[in-house]
């Protein structure tokens, strides 16, 4: 595999957190790949680091120390607005939480990146494409009160898609729904990789959302315990 | 980034708190409201003033007694034989007639009416210096003011109000605390407004004023006398005859300064334009605290509502919102906000001043309101100036929210 084909390289990353006198050591030191149109899921406990490594690979927060590049980019030493941009243009976020703005109808939340990346002709259209491919072409005017926990995870989930990221990054995404709807999810996820060939990264804690992934990285006290590859 | 877009979001996010949005932005109403009702009466009320200064005449000196400049030892009383004095100069080349005024107030009684009003005790000249012409009957005479006569001339209005008509009154009688006065003529009605309208003047012989009206001072003490010049355009020259008139018949050593003081037209508007540009700030001053605190309601509420909204901002954030786009977002809420306020206000004050100024016309002092171009513009930019800077601070603290913890807000 050639170097241009990894879509995220991640080198010696290290993220300290200094709380008052004491420095908390998040992630020491952590350096692995990821392909483009793989599926990977990263597990551990919790104070394993595995937040603090979902958060850098979202470019929500910076490392104190290592290298990432995201999709040939070293995005690592960028600041604020910069990260912004980065998030916005290469990055799909699906939240356990959905996170949908709630008097926005599902359009209106769809439509939300893009009105960050600006130059974009029709917002309206790519809004509607990114439902459609979600299954929820006839619930464009509804507000999220007004769908299933499901529904609006798949709403978040076109809006993760609209800005055609090169990456989605996955917080949980079945977390906050029941085993059905977790699994229509899951499958939707995975179809979507399987049909556009995005990479998708899913943070869990759920062994069985897991399984889903080619390949699974365990985390433990900010190290990779151990990495199996599925499939 | 569409502004559009971004007005439109704000107007949904304020009104999804309908009452507090309005509670918010009550304080930028009463302020806008009070500052454009302030400015326009109190700007109509300087309107009014200068009308009645104007009314004058460009042509008569008013002296007073005293002077407000300087500390003057041991004033004198201005008195008749100052008047005299200056009518029987020949140093006072430029002035052409000189009436001197005793007011006293008293109780006059008509029938079954009765008021308390200020009597101006006169002498013939007052006639010519004021321009004055008569309804009907004629003016106090000299024979009038020499024999102390009980005689009254009434202000048209002052006929209409005790005999209910400003013609045909000539011959009766009122009392003027409680002596019995023949009314020997009524002035034509010269108009004016407000504050001090000649229509209704009652005017006795100054003798008989300084005789029956309570007084303090010199017997022949006076309040003020008027001058009229010969010509309007040198007043300078008939300011400085009457003071070395004045200041020979007083006494004054050289160098020291005037017991009495000289105003024209030009000097009462000066006064008046000071007074006027005061009142005028004072009452902006009112409105801008309460601009001031009404910001500060904003400022608190934008605060409150950052907070709660702390998991959207980082959601945007998440998904790219840079900081200048937070930073628009809320201060375009703030604005609208005050913007909204300002609204409120500009039409609420223009409503309070309509319907001050109806009933100052109702009660017989016609008030002409003017709510200018100008202060709707200033209340509008001040408004907006309120929330850019009320809302910047709150605005700047969302933008500023880390991403990471701004999501993981509870």
């Amino acid at each position: 595999m050639t170097e241009q084909d990894y879509v995220i390289q991640i080198e010696n990353l290290t993220k300290i957190y200094q709380m008052g006198e004491i420095k908390v050591h998040a992630l020491c030191g952590v350096s692995f790949n990821v392909s483009l149109g793989e599926i990977l899921a990263i597990m551990g406990p919790s104070g394993s680091g595995k937040s603090t490594l979902m958060n850098m690979i979202g470019c929500l927060d910076t490392p104190t120390d290592g290298n990432y590049y995201l999709d040939g980019e070293l995005v690592s030493t960028l600041v604020d607005d910069e990260l912004a941009e980065v998030r916005n243009r290469k990055i799909g976020f699906v939240f356990q939480q959905f996170n949908l703005l709630p008097r926005a109808t599902a359009l209106a939340n769809v439509t939300l990146p893009l009105r960050y990346s600006g130059h974009n002709k029709n917002p309206k259209e790519l809004a509607l494409n990114a439902l459609e491919a979600v299954g929820l072409a006839d619930r464009v005017d509804h507000r999220p009160n007004e769908l299933s926990g499901g529904q609006q995870q798949r709403v978040a989930i076109a809006r993760a898609l609209v800005n055609n990221p090169a990456i989605i990054l996955a917080d949980e995404p079945t977390g906050n729904l029941d085993s059905t709807s977790g699994e229509e999810i899951m499958k939707l996820l995975i179809s979507l990789n399987k049909n556009n060939g995005t990479t998708l990264l899913i943070v869990t804690h759920d062994a069985e959302v897991a399984g889903m992934a080619q390949r699974v990285i365990h985390l433990r006290d900010g190290l990779i315990e151990n990495e199996e590859k599925r499939w | 980034m569409n502004i559009f877009l971004n007005i439109k979001e704000a107007i949904g996010s304020l009104s999804a708190n309908k009452l507090r949005s309005l509670l918010t932005i009550l304080g930028i109403v009463i302020g806008v409201a009070s500052v454009i009702a302030l400015l326009s009466l109190g700007e109509s009320a300087g309107d009014s003033i200068t009308g009645e200064i104007e009314s004058i005449g460009t042509n008569v000196i008013y002296i007073l007694q005293g002077n407000t400049n300087e500390e003057v030892t041991n004033p004198k009383d201005l008195t008749l034989r100052d008047a005299q004095a200056l009518a029987a100069s020949t140093q006072a080349s430029e002035i052409a007639y000189v009436a001197p005024v005793f007011t006293g107030s008293a109780k006059i009684t008509q029938a079954d009416r009765s008021v308390s009003t200020s009597i101006l005790g006169i002498t013939p000249d007052y006639q010519h210096v004021q321009n004055l012409n008569m309804a009907e009957g004629v003016f106090i005479s000299a024979a009038q003011v020499e024999g102390r006569s009980a005689v009254v001339v009434l202000g048209p209005s002052r006929a209409e109000q005790f005999f209910g008509r400003s013609s045909g009154v000539v011959g009766n009688t009122i009392r003027i605390g409680g002596y019995p006065y023949r009314i020997v003529g009524v002035a034509e009605a010269k108009g004016g407004s407000a504050f001090n309208n000649p229509d209704n003047n009652i005017y006795i012989p100054i003798s008989t004023a300084q005789a029956r009206l309570p007084r303090s001072g010199a017997p022949d003490r006076v309040q003020f006398i008027l001058a009229s010049m010969i010509n309007s355009d040198q007043a300078d020259l008939a300011i400085r005859q009457i003071r070395t008139v004045l200041r020979r018949v007083h006494r004054i050593p050289p160098r020291s300064p005037d017991d009495f003081t000289l105003l024209n037209q030009q000097d009462f508007l000066a006064v008046a334009a000071t007074i006027t540009n005061v009142l005028t700030i004072f009452l902006g001053g009112i409105g801008a605290i309460s601009l001031l605190v009404g910001g500060i309601g904003i400022m608190n509420i934008m605060l409150v509502s950052v907070t709660e909204r702390t998991r959207e901002i980082g959601l945007r954030k998440a998904l790219g919102a840079r900081k200048t786009d937070i930073l628009v977002q809320f201060l375009t809420e703030s604005v609208l906000l005050s913007l909204f306020g300002g609204m409120i206000g500009i039409a609420l004050g223009w409503a309070i001043s309509t319907v001050v100024s109806q009933i100052a016309t109702r009660s017989g002092t016609p008030l002409e309101i003017a709510v200018t171009l100008n202060s709707v513009l200033l209340a509008t930019l001040f408004s907006a100036a309120v929330g850019v800077f009320f809302g910047y601070y709150p605005a700047n603290r969302a933008a500023n929210l880390a991403p990471v913890e701004a999501l993981r807000y509870e």
